[in-house]
């Protein structure tokens, strides 16, 4: 899955989707991950960067980084590869 | 570079919670590189804001409505004339371009006022009532369509289409109705209103997306831009929005200009549903009264009807930034009474 390439991502979390016009904010933790996944890093390093950067356990980094996936899809701001 | 003056005749300066377009093609074209614009205004009733607007609107005459004809119009043209010397008028209203339509060639040759309307078939192909065939003349989605007289037509359209349906008055208003006693209680309010036939058309739903966009009469597409209702008030109107960097969307909006071979300024209302089929609702035939954010997006469409008008190559304008909002808001313009006495009684102000 990637990030839509038009889609804007600023430093302190506002996301702006150019197709849809829709907006939101995320937080520190989101941006993390929206900017590994704009720069095309693999799901496999973006968990062991998510787990490296908040210590957390291979558990709860994959329940939250695919949640956090699947809130991207549904608001549009995925395509497929 | 020094500017070109010209004077402009603009209609639409109705900038209330329904606004007419008339104040952003007004901005718009004071924002030109190219024209020194003075700005004649029309108005149709005298509390028209934008006949108070002196920093915006240079001098206002009082049009007769278009209900009273073309003959009519041509007359106080004729008089405003004499005083003023016009190169180009820009109509707003629906209601009023069928006279500019009608009358655009003795304008240009007894007045010398450069128009750049559709032609007659072009306007009447795209009405509310012609929808189907719109669309399959020009190979874009509709919504199903149906024009009914009585209300037992309302029931046998129940075979066809579910609920809810959308109840649309032939030039303005509509409702949506989830019950066959919500349809016909719109049906009578419509017909009261706007009179026979009422449009019964098939709800799909989405998300309503809008263009703004300007034909050069002869196939091109001019300049378009896409735009997102962010905040619309109890009268189904943008208050706020957002343009769009919809490619797909594009693509259909310039298919139409280009194959209706439109000319001058419109606006598209498309529905974007969930598997991002695009569906046309409408084509207004003048420009929209958010068309100001085209020109904040890089696209001055009025700026470029006016060279058109006066006979002079644009080239299409294919840039335009996304993410520019317009945000409305309300103002309150503090008038003398007399200025409010002098367009009352003298017509002009």
């Amino acid at each position: 899955m990637n990030i839509r390439k038009n889609i804007a991502i600023s430093e302190n979390g506002f996301i702006f989707n150019p197709l849809t016009g829709d907006s939101f904010s995320v937080n520190q933790t989101g941006v993390f991950v929206l900017q590994k996944l704009k720069d095309g890093e693999s799901n496999e390093n973006i968990l062991k960067a998510l787990q490296d950067e908040y210590d957390l356990d291979t558990y709860t980094a994959e329940k939250d980084f695919y949640d956090f996936l699947s809130m991207l899809k549904s608001y549009q701001l995925t395509e497929n590869e | 570079m020094s500017k070109r003056k010209i004077t402009v005749g603009v209609t639409g300066l109705n900038n209330i919670d329904s606004p007419g377009p008339g104040i952003p093609v007004i901005r718009a074209l004071k924002e030109s590189t190219e024209f020194d614009v003075r700005i004649i205004g029309f108005s149709y009733e005298t509390l028209e804001p934008g006949i108070y607007m002196h920093e915006l609107v240079d001098k206002v005459y009082q049009l007769p409505l278009p209900t009273a004809g073309s003959a009519m119009l041509k007359e106080r043209l004729q008089y405003i004339t004499s005083i003023e010397k016009i190169d180009v008028i820009i109509p707003n209203f629906d209601a009023e371009l069928h006279s500019f339509i009608k009358l655009q060639h003795q304008l240009k040759s007894e007045l010398g006022i450069a128009t750049f309307l559709p032609s007659h078939e072009s306007f009447e192909e795209r009405q509310k009532s012609e929808l189907n065939k719109f669309g399959d003349k020009y190979d874009v989605k509709v919504p199903q369509s149906h024009m009914i007289n009585q209300l037992i037509e309302l029931k046998k359209l129940e075979e066809e289409l579910d609920y809810p349906m959308v109840i649309k008055g032939r030039y303005y208003d509509a409702y949506i109705a989830s019950t066959y006693e919500q349809a016909s209680s719109y049906f009578y309010k419509i017909v009261a209103k706007w009179g026979y036939p009422v449009i019964v058309q098939e709800f799909v739903t989405g998300t309503e997306v809008n263009v703004t966009a300007i034909g050069d009469g002869k196939g091109k597409c001019i300049g378009a831009v896409p735009m997102r209702k962010l905040y619309i008030t109890d009268k189904g109107k943008a208050w706020s929005g957002i343009s769009l960097e919809d490619d797909k969307l594009l693509e259909i909006s310039r298919h139409v200009i280009e194959n209706s071979k439109w000319r001058g300024g419109c606006e598209l209302e498309f529905i974007k549903t969930k598997n991002d089929e695009y569906y046309l609702l409408e084509m207004n035939p003048r420009f929209p009264a958010w068309v100001y954010l085209a020109n904040g997006c890089g696209q001055n469409h009025p700026e470029a009807l006016v060279k058109m008008a006066l006979g002079e190559d644009v080239q299409p304008l294919t840039e335009y930034e996304s993410g520019k909002m317009f945000i409305r808001y309300s103002y309150d313009l503090i008038v003398d009474i007399s200025e409010f006495e002098k367009i009352s009684t003298t017509g002009e102000i």
